[in-house]
């Protein structure tokens, strides 16, 4: 399997997604982003088709979307009672852009389906440098603002009584999702990238009582997740991203289970 | 010889768009001292408290910190936190959160001996590897004090944050305060609705009601005051 480049640049590229979708993924599930972060995966593929139609490289049409548009949908969602109405509208919006611009670029059907649901195959040595360059700013930020966005994703109410620029902190950490969602989407496609930025960390949040333990545990996960999903859709030539999610399901519901078992006893 | 001010308001008030909350107050708060704020909602207690802490800024007069702007730090415990029942983090993690800073992710040793110093204190060293969320009411309430109370602020303000708890579990965390008042000279703001714990706890009270401000040493606060003030609101 590692005698193909394409193999190997797969393995790259979903250690390196795993790690940051690991550590992205507890703040998004402790801010309750989950939805959020399914617009913004929306809102890359409405990125990436215009990249297609620009003559770029889909990654960099995802980024530039991405990043602009967490910063509007953090403005628009600074107040929680409209985050929900704001995110669907903003959701509409880029999907209907997404497929005008594959409309005006020419593609066929199965461009959309390879953005929309990832590729193995496409991975490039340059992609996966690129990757990690735009994976290292996202941890060298999380690195220095981790104790403030623990503080204000984990117990927003004493953040802010505390005074801690907790609007500032939104947007930051909307901006790094945008990155991560635009890395993560290379190997899952736009459309399953929650699955790694969400299922992993939902999970570890059962089994772990501390951030370092739960970033761990989903990084170990999204881990798994990405390498055996890869290896079975080398063997079966099935979708990497149909094993992905149902491994990442399959651990979530087993997670669910063994709470409830917990709270049974 | 009486304690040293830490706080002063002078002449503030408060108003928000056509509706003033509260105007001219002054107050001066010492070292030590054990002030209960008592009013109906809606006559601006959490609007002081914001003032306090410099969140909101007044529409007139100053809070003024002292002897210095530095000087005084504020620990604060909300009336609300959003914990459930899947919550993950420790009793001990969860203090933790209130260090912060420019810091090293991890903590060093002395900040874990700070909260382990912290947990102690509250009584909470033998809680403190249970997840929050599965903590009772009291023990959560203890926990918001810890986290308050972990960077060694020399004001605590507790703005309704007994209001849920059964009169056991008050009177526990209450009498916990207290003994912190008193042994570390920690001066405390408690805002509150219960008129009998405010008068067995406090020194002082500051009453806000529609018509002004009452305020001195806490014998001369009683229920039936506090109902005369809340007529008009």
């Amino acid at each position: 399997m590692f005698s193909y480049e394409f193999m190997r640049n797969a393995f790259a590229a979903g250690t390196i997604i795993a790690i940051i979708c690991g550590i992205m993924g507890v703040f998004v599930i402790a801010r309750n982003m989950s939805f959020l972060t399914h617009t913004l995966s929306e809102i890359g593929f409405s990125g990436a088709a215009f990249g297609v139609f620009a003559g770029w490289a889909p990654l960099n049409g995802m980024l530039l979307f991405t990043v602009i548009s967490s910063v509007i949908v953090g403005q628009l969602s600074a107040r929680s009672e409209r985050r929900e109405a704001a995110t669907s509208a903003i959701s509409a919006l880029f999907i209907g852009l997404g497929i005008l611009f594959l409309s005006l670029a020419n593609k066929n059907a199965s461009y959309a389906t390879s953005i929309l649901f990832g590729s193995v195959i496409g991975i490039s040595a340059s992609d996966v440098r690129q990757m990690l360059w735009l994976s290292i700013l996202v941890l060298l930020i999380v690195f220095v603002l981790y104790r403030f966005l623990k503080f204000d994703s984990f117990d927003h109410t004493g953040a802010r009584v505390k005074g801690l620029w907790t609007n500032t902190l939104s947007i930051t950490f909307l901006v790094l999702v945008a990155l991560s969602v635009s890395v993560a989407a290379q190997i899952v496609g736009s459309l399953l990238i929650f699955i790694l930025l969400t299922l992993p960390a939902a999970t570890a949040k059962y089994f772990a009582h501390t951030v370092g333990g739960m970033m761990t545990l989903a990084i170990g996960l999204a881990l798994v997740g990405v390498w055996a999903g890869l290896t079975l859709s080398y063997v079966t030539n099935y979708p990497v991203s149909f094993f992905i999610a149902a491994i990442e399901a399959v651990f979530y519901f087993l997670a669910l289970g063994w709470q409830k078992l917990q709270t049974a006893e | 010889m009486s304690e040293p001010a830490i706080l002063k308001l002078e002449n503030l008030g408060v108003t928000f768009p056509n509706h003033p909350v509260f105007t001219d107050l002054n107050l001066t708060i010492r070292q030590g001292e054990f002030w209960s704020i008592v009013g109906k909602n809606g006559v601006g207690k959490t609007t002081l408290m914001r003032a306090i802490l410099h969140q909101l800024r007044p529409t007139t007069g100053k809070v003024t910190y002292l002897p210095n702007a530095n000087s005084v730090k504020i620990g604060y415990v909300p009336q609300f936190r959003n914990i459930d029942s899947d919550y993950p983090l420790t009793i001990k993690d969860f203090v933790g959160l209130n260090l912060t800073g420019w810091k090293w992710p991890w903590l060093s040793r002395k900040e874990h001996a700070e909260i382990d110093h912290i947990l102690a204190e509250t009584g909470l060293t033998k809680l403190a590897k249970r997840p929050i969320g599965q903590a009772s009411g009291g023990e959560r309430q203890k926990a918001y004090l810890a986290q308050a109370l972990v960077e060694s602020p020399n004001l605590l303000i507790l703005d309704e944050s007994t209001a849920s708890l059964d009169p056991v579990t008050k009177t526990e965390l209450l009498d916990l305060v207290i003994e912190l008042n008193q042994r570390l000279h920690l001066t405390v703001l408690f805002v509150t609705h219960d008129i009998p714990m405010a008068r067995k706890y406090s020194s002082q009270y500051l009453m806000l009601t529609p018509d002004g401000v009452e305020q001195g040493p806490i014998s001369g606060l009683t229920q039936a005051k506090v109902w005369e003030g809340e007529k008009n609101v």
